[in-house]
């Protein structure tokens, strides 16, 4: 067991040892559930699944920041961490991998396209930075009603920077000064293109000035300066400063998808280089480190996790499908003939 | 005989400048944004003096930015407020496809209704006004094939007022398309108050029992007119006008198949994939046995659109007199 | 060289504009260029720059005044200059025919386009249809453009054996009445049997259906029609009512002794009643000039004021049902139809025939109506039901130049209403000022019996405020 005594570079910007430990486990359990997906995959009983892994630290710290109940996420399809960090119930993680009825999208997402007004995370589609103006409009929203302690978090990878639309959201964002946070989860591959492909800056914001918006570089493996950046960033949102973007650099150590064979355009070598970003275990030894966790509450934490996991799947797997006749409903409020 | 309500005098552009404004009084969800709408008051003068009146956070020039005009505001719409976006001319509406397309009509489906989208985006649309290629397009078969999203296009004051009224009230996206040409054309009389018109609910505008004439936009004008003319030839001539696209209202158009037994559909949209294919189709679906004519289609031509020119134009746009001319061929069929 | 100057389209979608100032007087020099009339319209105000060089000779429309776009507004005397040979740009003031005012005109919209002003009838000035855009030299055969409505579709209806193929709902007619489809002729196209076709044969057996116009039923042979004798009137006397000889009597023919009868009882059984008002026609006279030529090209018949008039007639009948009744020995019968008698005045005779259901018809529906009976009376072929049923005059007496008329009722009718001719007169108009303006008298004669003066007179007023209202861009 390690010594408890705090490491000089160990700054917890006022989070207490339970909130440190609920961010290791958020990681645990996004991680947990990334596999489970994969295996599933693997397993022939889920279609398709989309991992987050090296992606954690990103969303346990920006979790921290954000306010429950009041702010509002506009996540993009990596972010699966992000939103069981804000409150959703890993169950809700699985019914959509397994495409049941009980999923909040009743079976029609794609896995990771998770919707939940009821704790403010948007629904998205999967076309790439599409989600941006809408996290623009919320926020507008949000200044047209004064509600000065709310804002938006807009996540989105390196690839989405390339987009029309994102452009045109930060930009309007900049213009009205709106209540919002770009969050940039650079992990350097757009699937198989890497970022120097996709623009010709070495960070994304360097794009922040061409706007008239600050832009902050943080470590995406490390939750903790996530966390600060993050909450820095939303609470100037909320006090009328602006939107901020953020990137946070990363690394995707898994496939983009599991339809995806990241062999055939980068290396293994290249993985293991970027190895030593692996957010997790590095916030393990962190913690270990300053006497917040044991190698034990580690070992503890990975085994309820592991249970949580197995019992949301068994338990999704049994719940049924949507009925065919859910094709036609939710068009348009109402009934609607699809035969017309 | 009814009692007359009380009407005000207005064209197309009053019409529609007068139902924004009143949307505006009675909701403060209701926002305008698009380009050129504030101190501009947009560029046929149709939100002239609302920012004065109802600021600039409700009324929003916002940055030349089509995606985005219509991105912000399906956010704003799954947010509660319920905007009103302007995409300045159809032709600039390309930029939007995917957010209109993708996005807005896609939201309650793919949220199975977690997530609404209570939006109008309207545009004007159409040729005749010497606008070129890039301001004379009609868009609507582009969207027609959108589940999701309701199409609307009336071009009666009257039917302005009610129909945009219904948009801004509706539940899911509606794309409110204003034939430019009859802005300031087309003059009626508009109750006063609110009121509104149920969206996919044809109007027979004129009875007849020779032949069914389905239109929608400047068109049912001209239409109008041509079957005025052959009623002097005896000729008896029905004329619907569909004034929302989408959703279709087959019930119209098939009880007066049954009555005439033949079916002219005139659209300045080109006909290639257009409209009429699709009343065209559903008509020969369900009411073959009723057919005493083939179906006609009256549309603009496959070409990619009108030149500024103006015979190009002409040659794009069809006449009252080709339209007097089909009708009366149909009717002696 | 004289050059007529237009209002300009300053905008897409504008329709009109209003002269805000003349920069320049009658006999002013203007250069090409040069700016001589300020413009204004509800989306900009402009200066015209001049498309010549030359001397205003005559303003057309005056300050103030809102004329729709390609109405004229001056007349400029080009002077031959060296400018002039320089190539012309774009002169948008020029009256070119400009295709987006095609559809302006064409399609007679804008109700209320200009009622405010420009009032004075515009002599010469045309709407019309640039010939080269009409739609016969549009559809005119392959050798034209292609926009022929043929060339529009897939044209199923000349395809070579269309017509000798019967239709989905031909098919399913003739086996629901039992009808053989070799035993019909067809009236369609080229024979092709309708749907109306069978329908027609399940009504009078197979055989009864042949190709075949209806022949008006002759007049003479219905001696009962109620308001008129529908005569022709050939006389055999020497003296004739057409050409009288001096110091001899006129034989009556049956029709003068008819009319005779009529006018003797009408006067005597219904106690006559007259009023009158004046109206302005300004506006209504400018939409017929401007409407009447293409109007005539197209529908063959002339565009003249009465079924403008006809309408605005039936419109207020429809609004005062009573001066539409009838006084009988039960009551007074109020009919659900307006079918409204014109008095045709013939050689020798005077005649009546009705349009029926006039108030289903438009302005240019009426004139068609109205052509065809008129034509119908001079050549002597009105049937028994083209003169039957009336149930209000209107006579154009203004046509013989009369400005005063107290009209006879036709038996049975409670009204009976003329128009004067149209005179210019000056008019104390709004704001104390005087103008020439386009003036037509229009008097009622009443029963009275059935209606008493104010319902006339409301009536009247009623009728004249439609007209004053009818103006260029209403519905034809």
């Amino acid at each position: 067991m390690a010594k408890a005594i705090e490491s000089p570079s160990f700054e917890r910007y006022g989070l207490d040892d339970d909130r440190l430990r609920w961010m290791l486990r958020n990681m645990h359990l996004q991680r947990t559930l990334d596999n489970r997906g994969f295996q599933l995959n693997r397993q022939g009983k889920i279609p398709f699944a989309t991992g987050s892994e090296g992606h954690e630290g990103i969303h346990a710290g920006a979790a921290v920041a954000f306010s429950r109940g009041k702010d509002v996420l506009v996540p993009y399809y990596r972010d699966i961490g992000l939103c069981l960090g804000i409150g959703m119930d890993p169950l809700e993680a699985l019914l959509s991998m397994f495409a049941r009825g009980a999923d909040r999208s009743g079976g029609r997402q794609f896995p990771n396209h998770f919707t939940s007004k009821a704790i403010g995370m948007l629904s998205i589609s999967s076309i790439i930075a599409a989600h941006c103006p809408h996290a623009v409009g919320v926020a507008y929203a949000m200044k047209y009603r004064k509600e000065t302690d709310r804002a938006v978090l807009c996540c989105f990878g390196d690839g989405a920077t390339s987009e029309g639309e994102w452009h045109e959201s930060v930009n309007f964002a900049a213009v009205h000064r709106l209540p919002i946070v770009f969050l940039c989860e650079n992990n350097e591959w757009a699937i198989s293109t890497p970022r120097e492909r996709q623009m010709a800056i070495a960070d994304v914001v360097q794009k922040a000035a061409g706007y008239g918006i600050p832009g902050v570089i943080v470590e995406g493996a490390d939750p903790l300066a996530v966390y600060k950046t993050v909450k820095d960033a939303l609470d100037r949102a909320r006090s009328g400063g602006g939107p901020t973007l953020v990137e946070a650099k990363c690394y995707r150590f898994l496939s983009h998808t599991t339809d995806d064979d990241d062999r055939t355009y980068r290396s293994r070598e290249e993985i293991e280089k970027h190895r030593h970003l692996d957010p997790v275990p590095r916030f393990e030894r962190l913690l270990i480190e300053c006497g917040i966790v044991t190698d034990e509450g580690i070992a503890e934490i990975k085994k309820e996790v592991l249970a949580q996991v197995n019992e949301v799947t068994d338990r999704a797997e049994a719940m049924p499908f949507p009925a065919p006749q859910e094709l036609y409903t939710n068009v348009y409020e109402g009934t609607h003939e699809p035969w017309l | 005989m009814a009692v007359a309500a009380p009407t005000q005098t207005m064209n197309n552009v009053e019409a529609v400048r007068a139902t924004l404004y009143e949307a505006l009084k009675a909701d403060p969800r209701t926002i305008v944004l698009g380009e050129d709408v504030g101190a501009r008051g947009n560029v046929f003068l149709i939100t002239k003096g609302f920012i004065e009146e109802f600021g600039p956070e409700r009324i929003v020039d916002t940055p030349l930015a089509e995606a985005s005009i219509v991105g912000i505001a399906v956010g704003m719409a799954m947010e509660g407020l319920r905007p009103i976006a302007e995409i300045q001319f159809a032709d600039f509406i390309y930029p939007a496809f995917n957010q209109i397309v993708g996005e807005a009509a896609k939201t309650r489906y793919r949220s199975n209704g977690d997530y609404t989208c209570p939006l109008v985006i309207r545009t004007p649309y159409g040729g005749g006004v010497r606008g070129a290629l890039s301001h004379s397009v009609s868009i609507e078969a582009l969207f027609y094939h959108v589940p999701g999203l309701k199409i609307v296009a009336p071009s009666f004051p009257a039917d302005i007022k009610g129909l945009l009224t219904s948009a801004i009230e509706d539940p899911d996206p509606v794309l409110f398309l204003e034939h430019k040409r009859t802005y300031r054309l087309v003059k009626g009389e508009v109750p006063t108050g609110r009121y509104t018109i149920p969206i996919g609910k044809a109007d027979v505008k004129r009875a007849g029992d020779q032949l069914t004439v389905v239109s929608y936009g400047l068109y049912v004008h001209q239409a109008l007119d041509a079957a005025a003319r052959l009623e002097g030839d005896g000729m008896s001539i029905e004329v619907i006008d569909l004034r929302s696209i989408r959703p279709m209202d087959k019930g119209t158009i098939l009880e007066s198949i049954r009555k005439t037994r033949k079916l002219l559909i005139v659209h300045e949209d080109n006909k290639f994939g257009g409209i009429g294919a699709e009343i065209a189709a559903m008509v020969a679906e369900e009411a073959f046995f009723d057919l005493d004519a083939p179906i006609r289609r009256l549309c603009g031509p496959d070409v990619p659109a009108m030149g500024y020119a103006a015979p190009l134009e002409e040659e794009f746009m069809i006449s009252t007199e080709q339209m007097a001319e089909t009708m009366r061929e149909l009717v002696r069929f | 060289m004289p050059t007529t100057i237009t209002m300009p389209q300053l905008g897409e979608t504008v329709t009109e504009g209003t002269v805000a100032q003349w920069l320049k007087k009658p006999g002013d020099a203007i250069e090409k260029y040069e700016a001589f009339v300020e413009v204004s319209t509800d989306k900009v105000n402009a200066e015209v720059p001049s498309p010549v060089s030359g001397v205003l000779r005559e303003i057309i429309a005056q300050e103030g005044e809102t004329v729709p776009t390609g109405a004229p507004i001056a007349i400029i005397d080009e002077v031959a200059s060296e400018s002039s040979s320089t190539p012309a740009g774009p002169a948008p003031a020029v009256q070119a025919p400009d295709p987006t005012q095609l559809s302006v005109h064409d399609l007679t919209l804008g109700r209320e386009a200009d009622r405010q002003g420009a009032d004075e009838p515009v002599p010469g000035q045309t709407f019309g249809v640039p010939a080269a855009l009409s739609a016969s030299s549009r559809t005119a055969g392959a050798g034209g453009g292609s926009n022929g409505t043929a060339a529009r579709g897939a044209d199923a209806l000349n395809a070579p054996d269309a017509l000798r193929r019967v239709s989905p709902a031909v098919r399913r007619l003739a086996r629901e009445q039992h009808i053989d489809l070799s035993s019909l002729r067809g009236t369609g196209t080229g024979g092709r049997i309708t749907a109306n076709d069978v329908l027609a044969a399940a009504h009078q057996g197979p055989s009864a259906v042949v190709a075949a116009t209806v022949e008006a039923a002759p007049a003479a042979s219905q001696p009962s029609a109620p308001p008129a004798a529908p005569v022709t009137a050939p006389t055999t006397a020497r003296t004739t009512y057409a050409s009288p000889i001096l110091g001899e009597t006129i034989k009556l023919t049956p029709a003068r002794k008819l009319i005779a009868q009529r006018m003797v009882e009408s006067r005597h059984t219904a106690p006559h009643a007259w009023t009158m008002v004046e109206v302005d026609v300004t506006s209504l006279w400018r939409w017929r000039t401007a409407e009447k030529d293409r109007f005539t090209r197209e529908k063959g018949v002339p565009l003249t004021l009465l079924p403008f008039f006809i309408q605005a007639v039936v419109r207020s009948l429809r609004a005062f049902p009573l001066m539409n009744a009838r006084f009988t020995d039960d009551g007074i019968y109020v009919p659900k139809e307006v079918h409204v008698g014109i008095a045709v005045a013939l050689d020798s005779n005077l005649i009546v025939p009705v349009i029926r259901n006039a108030d289903e018809l438009s302005i240019g529906g009426l004139a068609v109506a109205a052509g065809r009976l008129i034509e119908k009376a001079r050549t002597g072929k009105l049937s028994a039901d083209d003169l039957s049923g009336g149930t209000f005059t209107v006579n154009n007496t203004g046509a013989n130049g009369s400005v005063l008329s107290a009209p006879i009722l036709n038996s049975g009718q409670a009204g009976i209403i003329t128009m004067e001719a149209v005179v210019k007169r000056p008019v104390v108009i709004e704001g104390d000022a005087i103008a020439i303006r386009s003036m037509m008298n229009v008097c009622l004669s009443l029963d009275h019996r059935v209606v008493d003066g104010s319902i006339a007179s409301a009536f009247l007023v009623d009728l004249k405020k439609r007209l004053q209202a009818m103006g260029p861009g209403d519905t034809l």
